[in-house]
């Protein structure tokens, strides 16, 4: 029975590592990996930038506070009013947007949705991908589209830096290795060739990209990376208060037969 | 030096015979704890009840620590769960407790539950003490679900605007009472304030009460043991049973480690992995609820997935009644059946070492029933999980119904006279 039990046990744990709730994406979308390294200051700082240059001006990110940002991201204050404020003058402040809540919905159909967690509700793959999915399409009102997320009302935001792409096909069996170039890339399932460069070339808007989504990453959870130091310790002296603790019972035990 | 000591024992003894006179805290302790006998060979099944009486201190604290930020208004709930998340000093660690905790609250739970199962621990003269604890089973699930509410994300508003219109299906008195439930038409302001007292205060002390009967009706009668016999059938000169060792210290040392082995697991969720891939904090919780933006799918937390199974799986009008008001019935007897276990087991014996083999074989398949249904309540309805989920559901019933005629059948082993297995 007991070999019954644990080999129930096992086949169970299998499907839980198996089972497709755990397999990321979900509901199909194809996404690209993106490694961030939470712990790359400067990766960090200049998502920052360019997260409050091109994000903040219609997203807000209100639950954040710009001083704990600056701290946690090691900009001096001076800098930090200096080239990263554009709302207000007080550095404990949220981070509001400039645009108004009426305007927003006026000029785009919606309103931005605020972005202090997005990266809690969509998951840095997601971001990454997004990010880099714009392309041109006469036919949406805003003259922008992007192949993560159809009709989304957003414009591209990023465009002086990435430069202008169209579509030019999906990714499937007949051409599951497309040659990429400096004109012609990958993002997600969908094939895309630069029609006009941007400031940044292909590989450097991805690396800025990356910055964007590990900043992102930040935002949503400030408290990532000082919950892991803690949970070293905390693990370390729990394991240590384990073992005393069994050689405690074992000499209380000893008499019992 | 010697002296001075003496003069503290004296002078400590005096006190507590003054305590004693006017509360009996020394007749407690000896009889609940330190001449309070437990049979010696308890095993890894025998930590769950401490450490869920654990975890519920865990969550009252914390839980005290978060009402101290926390605003109960439909307008400022989601910001101010960020502002402990960000702005309180160890804030996030205190709510990441308090989310693990209820996760860790049902595993341990679930765990204990099982443990009385196999080994029998629902049987007379253990009824009271099976039935008080469903019925703190069932306040914890009201206690999670209401407390689900509080963050007011998206998935809280949709998952409790979902299971409360459940109650829409009782004839006539239906619509009335989910009105009367939620304080308005819609879960609003009204229906997070409610939640919110009923999570934070007429719940908890019902829990605690709860919990006290639990612990005075186990100690009338003893525990069980993993051999599921009586070891006051042979006691020494002093009516101390042989078998038996006195819960403190040996049972309370021994507690510590489960309780640092517990902590190990717990606090590794909450220190490395607090969303646990989603399944403790759903990934649209991290949106504010939008009354006009429903989630693509609307998913209870794990431990509610395998009534929620149940509840969705019932395609068939049965005697045309709505398949609907079926899967309500369903979900609501799937919780009752765990009341009725004391009187549906016929066994001759009580714990699974000693049990037939169509019980073990019966126990396995209602696992995988019980898993299977948990794992269909996380995904999507499609007509093979459907099918899916109708199997399960029969199998979990079939388990509990079918109970008086597989544990009446089949061989069952002699059981022995003393506790066997010294696993300590």
């Amino acid at each position: 029975m007991k070999n019954t039990l644990n080999l129930f046990f096992a086949l169970l744990l299998i499907a839980i590592v198996q089972s497709p709730a755990n397999a990321a994406g979900g509901h199909g979308a194809v996404l690209d990996d993106v490694d961030l390294n939470m712990k790359d200051t400067a990766s960090l700082q200049n998502g920052a930038k360019l997260f409050m240059n091109y994000c903040l001006s219609c997203h807000s990110a209100a639950y954040a506070r710009y001083n704990r940002v600056a701290e946690d991201l090691d900009i001096p204050p001076a800098l930090l009013k200096e080239n990263l404020m554009f709302t207000t003058e007080k550095t404990g402040d949220l981070m509001q947007t400039t645009m108004s809540a009426d305007d927003a919905k006026r000029w785009f159909g919606v309103t931005p949705p605020d972005l202090t967690l997005v990266a809690r509700v969509r998951k840095p793959n997601w971001l990454y991908t997004y990010l880099r999915a714009f392309y041109l399409d006469e036919s949406s009102p805003s003259g922008w589209n992007n192949s993560l997320f159809e009709n989304v009302a957003m414009p591209h935001a990023l465009y002086e830096l990435q430069g202008v792409q169209r579509v030019v096909g999906k990714v499937d069996a007949d051409n599951a290795d497309v040659a990429t170039d400096d004109s012609v890339k990958v993002v997600g399932d969908t094939i895309f060739e630069l029609d006009h460069p941007g400031m940044m070339s292909p590989r450097q808007f991805d690396e800025a990209m990356k910055d964007l989504t590990a900043f992102l990453t930040y935002l949503a959870e400030p408290a990532q990376m000082q919950r892991k130091s803690i949970g070293v310790f905390t693990l370390a002296f729990l394991i240590i208060l384990m073992g005393l603790s069994y050689l405690l019972k074992k000499e209380y035990w000893r008499d019992v037969h | 030096m010697a002296i001075h000591r003496h003069d503290n024992h004296k002078s400590a003894n005096a006190f507590m015979e003054w305590v004693d006179r006017r509360l009996p805290v020394t007749k407690v302790w000896n009889e609940h704890l330190a001449e309070y006998y437990a049979a010696k060979n308890f095993n890894f099944w025998y930590y769950f009840g401490s450490l869920s009486l654990l975890i519920l201190v865990i969550q009252i604290l914390t839980g005290i620590f978060l009402t101290m930020h926390y605003k109960p208004d439909a307008a400022l709930a989601f910001a101010s769960v960020e502002y402990i998340m960000r702005d309180v000093p160890y804030g996030w660690l205190v709510r990441y407790l308090h989310s693990t905790g209820a996760s860790a609250f049902f595993v341990v739970v679930y765990l204990h539950m099982f443990r009385g199962l196999i080994y029998g621990s629902h049987r007379e003269p253990r009824e009271l003490v099976w039935l008080i604890g469903c019925v703190i089973f069932v306040a914890l699930m009201a206690e999670a679900f209401m407390g689900y509410l509080l963050p007011w994300g998206n998935m809280s508003y949709w998952g409790a605007q979902v299971i409360i219109s459940l109650f829409d299906v009782i004839p006539y008195f239906g619509p009335l009472l989910t009105e009367w439930i939620r304080g308005d038409f819609v879960i609003s302001d009204a229906t997070l304030n409610r939640f919110f007292a009923f999570h934070v205060i007429m719940l908890p002390l019902i829990l605690v009460a709860l919990v006290f009967l639990h612990l005075v009706a186990l100690h009338q009668v003893g525990s069980n043991n993993p051999d599921g016999i009586d070891i006051f059938e042979h006691v020494d000169e002093n009516g101390k049973p042989l078998d038996g060792v006195a819960f403190h210290p040996y049972y309370t040392v021994k507690d510590i480690v489960g309780v640092c082995g517990f902590l190990i697991i717990y606090l590794g969720v909450v220190f490395f992995a607090p969303e646990f891939g989603g399944i403790f904090l759903e990934k649209d919780n991290f949106a504010p609820a939008n009354p006009l933006q429903t989630p693509p799918d609307i998913v209870p937390l794990w431990y509610f997935t395998p009534y929620y199974s149940i509840l969705r799986a019932n395609t068939f009008n049965f005697f045309w009644i709505d398949a609907k008001v079926w899967g309500v019935v369903f979900m609501a007897l799937s919780l009752i059946v765990f009341f009725l276990l004391p009187w549906l087991d016929r066994s001759p014996v009580k714990s699974i070492r000693y049990r037939s083999q169509p019980f073990k074989i019966a126990l396995v398949i209602f696992l995988a029933a019980f898993f299977l249904l948990g794992w269909l309540g996380m995904n999507p309805v499609t007509p093979t999980n459907t099918l899916l989920a109708q199997i399960g559901t029969v199998a979990y019933f079939g388990f509990f119904f079918l109970m008086p005629w597989f544990t009446s059948i089949g061989k069952t082993k002699p059981v022995p006279d003393r506790v066997t297995g010294d696993e300590h």
